[in-house]
Order: structure tokens, then sequence, then C-alpha cells
């Protein structure tokens, strides 16, 4: 309980500070949907020279990149350690944060929130609802249901890499780069698996598993019957990277000095 | 002189200092690139040929790209942007050096230890097992170089000239994040510029951004021949210096109205 009214408090506060940007939140929003344009022109200027990518259509790809943006959205509203390294260890605010009565990695999800980001998820559906007619895709009723788990679990496993990632800043002193290039190699799980070869193919499966994000769920709305077992694993996943992520996450606090900045 | 260069090899070593990152960086860079290798054999689909490239040209395209980034890719926009904010502009501008030169140089060493330690043994790794194609002419090679010095000044003059805005702007995170995109999708980076619509080759061909990743990538796949090198070389000069204009101008401008929110 009282975590729940920390977070409500966390939100209104961050909802009067944004609310004194508003400029800056709309160019946010506008370079937001450019980052997601920038795939979004890829897929479509390369399916202007081919129809068929593996045997599979511009639509389902359309349909897939769609999907992956609603966990990715979730993910960036809730997740962004981006800089964690920087503002938390070598400015020393995790200082801060270790003297409260509020779970360390709690505190700074909140701290670092940008509910905007949510926003994505819009320009995903619409890319979802535009491919998924052109495809006539069924849909039962329970599949809202499944549609929510399945985005739960994806953006649990984009949180539990990038919180695992995070912790790398409390056992080496070293400003990390790899985040970005993290970034780079998470698209690569929107496209179909069955394109690489089998050591990426397993690389994001089972170490980096973003293919759990994209083309795994996404087949099961697209009625791919052979990849529904990997679809169905995706919260499975999700949740044990997650928690793989807040154990070494807590080891690392154990072992955190500070900066003494 | 003297300091720019203390100061590139400061940059240098202390990119060095970071073995985790080194590591994981090849890694990282050799995944990519073997990922992509993949992903257009799935687009050639068996075919010899899309827009006059082989698909061993496309690999070597794409590789060289993603190296050449190593190479020109910094944060100097970031980096003039958080010191405006912090209030440590101050203290630079007093210093003795020219505050846009010292960055710059910071980006030389930046981008040479990327070059050097992350994306060439990531190549070197790669090629191993994928087919890249290398040219054999000592020419391309050397019009490869120097273009590749063409497209480091030009993206950094864009980020010194994004950096100098935030004097003017104080926030603008968005706008850098938005710049970024940009330069990804009309630099050539992700897909040739040869595969866009008529209509949007003709907008990028007006625009500096092609300079950047589309030149180099061309001259060392040998799919621009001849004359084709020439001109590519003598538009990326060309803007090399009509670049400089506008930062020299605004930079002027900025240092007059200078306001410094505490720090």
């Amino acid at each position: 309980m009282f975590y729940v009214s920390v977070f409500f408090q966390y939100m209104a506060q961050y909802m009067k500070t944004k609310w004194q940007y508003r400029a800056d939140l709309l160019i946010e929003w506008l370079s937001d949907f450019m980052a997601q344009a920038v795939n979004l022109v890829f897929l479509l200027v390369v399916f202007g020279h081919t129809t068929l990518l593996h045997g599979w259509s511009r639509d389902e790809m359309l349909f897939i990149y769609g999907f992956f943006l609603v966990p990715y959205a979730v993910f960036g509203a809730f997740f962004n350690l981006w800089d964690f390294n920087e503002r938390y260890i070598v400015q020393g605010e995790m200082d801060r944060v270790l003297t409260r009565p509020v779970h360390s990695l709690f505190q700074i999800i909140l701290e670092r929130m940008e509910l905007e980001s949510l926003l994505g998820a819009v320009p995903g559906l619409i890319i979802m609802l535009y491919a998924g007619s052109r495809l006539s895709l069924s849909f039962h009723w329970y599949d809202v249901f499944v549609f929510i788990l399945l985005v739960i679990g994806g953006a649990l496993i984009y949180a539990g890499i990038f919180i695992s990632l995070a912790t790398i800043s409390f056992f080496a002193d070293a400003r990390t780069s790899i985040m970005p290039m993290m970034y780079n190699i998470s698209s690569y799980g929107r496209y179909p698996v069955d394109i690489y070869h089998r050591v990426i193919r397993y690389i994001l499966t089972w170490v980096l598993p973003f293919a759990f994000v994209g083309v795994y769920p996404a087949s099961y709305f697209l009625h791919k019957q052979e990849w529904y077992g990997y679809a169905f694993l995706t919260p499975v996943v999700g949740m044990l990277f997650f928690i793989i992520a807040v154990m070494l996450w807590s080891a690392g606090v154990r072992r955190y000095r500070g900066t003494g900045s | 002189m003297g300091k720019y260069v203390e100061m590139i090899r400061i940059r240098f070593l202390m990119m060095l200092a970071y073995r985790t990152n080194y590591y994981t960086g090849i890694l990282i860079y050799a995944i990519n690139i073997s990922a992509y290798y993949f992903l257009w054999s799935a687009i050639y689909g068996g075919k010899s040929s899309m827009q006059g490239m082989s698909l061993g040209q496309m690999t070597t395209y794409v590789a060289i790209s993603w190296l050449a980034r190593a190479f020109y890719f910094n944060n100097l926009d970031r980096e003039i942007a958080m010191e405006i904010r912090d209030g440590k502009i101050a203290t630079e501008l007093i210093r003795p050096y020219s505050y846009l030169g010292m960055k710059a140089v910071q980006g030389v060493g930046e981008g040479l230890f990327r070059l050097f330690f992350l994306s060439l043994p990531g190549l070197l790794v790669v090629s191993l097992f994928l087919p890249l194609e290398f040219p054999e002419h000592a020419k391309t090679w050397l019009s490869f170089g120097l273009s590749l010095l063409f497209s480091f000044i030009i993206f950094s003059e864009l980020n010194l000239l994004a950096g100098v805005v935030t004097f003017f702007t104080f926030r603008n995170e968005g706008l850098l994040r938005a710049k970024r995109f940009i330069i990804d999708l009309f630099s050539g980076l992700i897909l040739p510029l040869s595969f866009y619509p008529d209509w949007a080759q003709q907008l990028m061909a007006y625009m500096p951004f092609q300079a950047i990743s589309y030149i180099p990538s061309m001259i060392i796949t040998e799919s621009f021949q001849g004359a084709a090198v020439r001109d590519g070389l003598l538009l990326q000069a060309a803007w090399c210096v009509l670049l400089w204009f506008p930062i020299v101008l605004l930079w002027r401008v900025a240092k007059k109205r200078l306001v410094v929110q505490g720090g």
C-alpha cells in the first residue's frame, strides 16, 4: 500500500514539472515519432524492392513492428535508466536514494519515469490496425488479454536487460557505452528470426531475448502456429529476466561504496 | 597546437581506461554486422543485384558504414548543451584555447579510439566468416580515407552547430535527438540512398547528410567509379566549408548574449 501511495505522489509531481516545459514536451513527442519513422521508412523502402522477406510479407513485417512499439513504449515510460551511471553513480545521487526507506530500484524508476513515452504506443496500435486489416486477421474476445500479457512480458524483458546493464556501474567504475549499442541489437528481434544464422537466433532467443519483444509474440496474432510455443513463453521469459535483474541489482547495491562526490 | 594534440591523447587514454566497454564493444559490433548481413541476404532473396549493388557489396557497404560511424560519431552537441546548462561554460570560456576547437579535438580523440580499438578489430572478426569485398586499388583506399575525414568534419560541424544553438534555447534535448534520427535516415547509414524513391533522392541531394555516410561507403564498395568519386569528394569538401559559416556567426552572437545559469 505504501508503495502505491508513493507511486501516485511521484506521479502528481511529475505532471506538474512536465507541464512547466510544454514546448520541450512537444518536441520530445516529435522526436519519438521520428525515431519510429526511421525503422518504418526502412521497412517501406525495402519492400519497395522486394515482395517477400523469407516468406514474410510487407504487412506481416509492419504488424510485427507495430506490436513491438507497444511494449517498447511501456519500457520507455518506466525504465529510463539511460544515464543511470552518469547521474546516480558519478554525480553521487545514489547516496541520497539509499538513505530513503523505499527500495532503491523502485525509487529510481519513479524519479526517472517518462510517462509521455506511453504515447509511442499509439503509432504502434495504428500500424497494427492498418496491417491487421490488410491481412484480414481475425481475433477472439480473449485476445485483448493475451495482448496485454504479451506486452507486459516484452516490457519486462527490456527492463531486465537494461537494469542488468545499469548494475554494471556498481561493479566496474566504468562509463558504459554499452547501452546505446544494445539499442541497436534490440532492433533485430523485430525481424523474423528464421532469417538469421542459428547462433544469432540463439542469442536473440535465450541470451538477449529481444525476439520475445517482437517477432515471437506478434506471431500469435499473425496465426503463425509454428511459433506459438515461443509466443506463450514471452511472459515467462520476461518474469525470469526481470527477477534476475533485480537480484543482480541487490547484489550491486550491497557492493556499492559511493564516489564521495 | 601542442595543447590540442595533448587533448587528443588524453581523450584517447580516457577511452582506453574502460576495458569492459572495449571487449563488449567489439562483440556487439560483430553481432550488429552479421545480423545486417542475414537481413540483407533475406532482402536479396537470391537476386544477384539490387540497384546495381551485389549482396557482397551491400554487406561491405553496411559493415563500412558502421565502421565509419564509429569514427565520425561523437556527442559534442550534448556535451556543449550540458556545459551550458551546468554553467561550466563560464570557466571554459576564460581558458586559453578556442572552446569549439578544443571540443572538435576531443571528438578526434574519441573517434580515433573507436576506429582503431573497436570497429577495426570488430571488422576483422566479422571478415573471418562473412563474405566482405574489399577493394584492391590503393587509390580507392586513399579516396576513402579522405572521404572519411570529410565525414568527420561535417558530422562534427553539425554537432557544434546544434550545441551552439543551445545558447539560445537552453533546453533542446528533443531537438538533439531529432537531429540524430534525421542523420541516421538521410546519411545512408541504414540504407544506400539509391534505394529511396526518386523524389526523396532529389530532396536529399540538397542536404549535407549524404556526405556523412553514403559517399564514403559508396567509394569503398567501388559503387562509385572515376568521376563519381571526384564529385563525391568535392561535394563533401563544399559542405565542410559551407557549414563553417553559420557556426562562426552564431558563436559570435552567442558569446555576447551568454547567460550563465548558475553553476
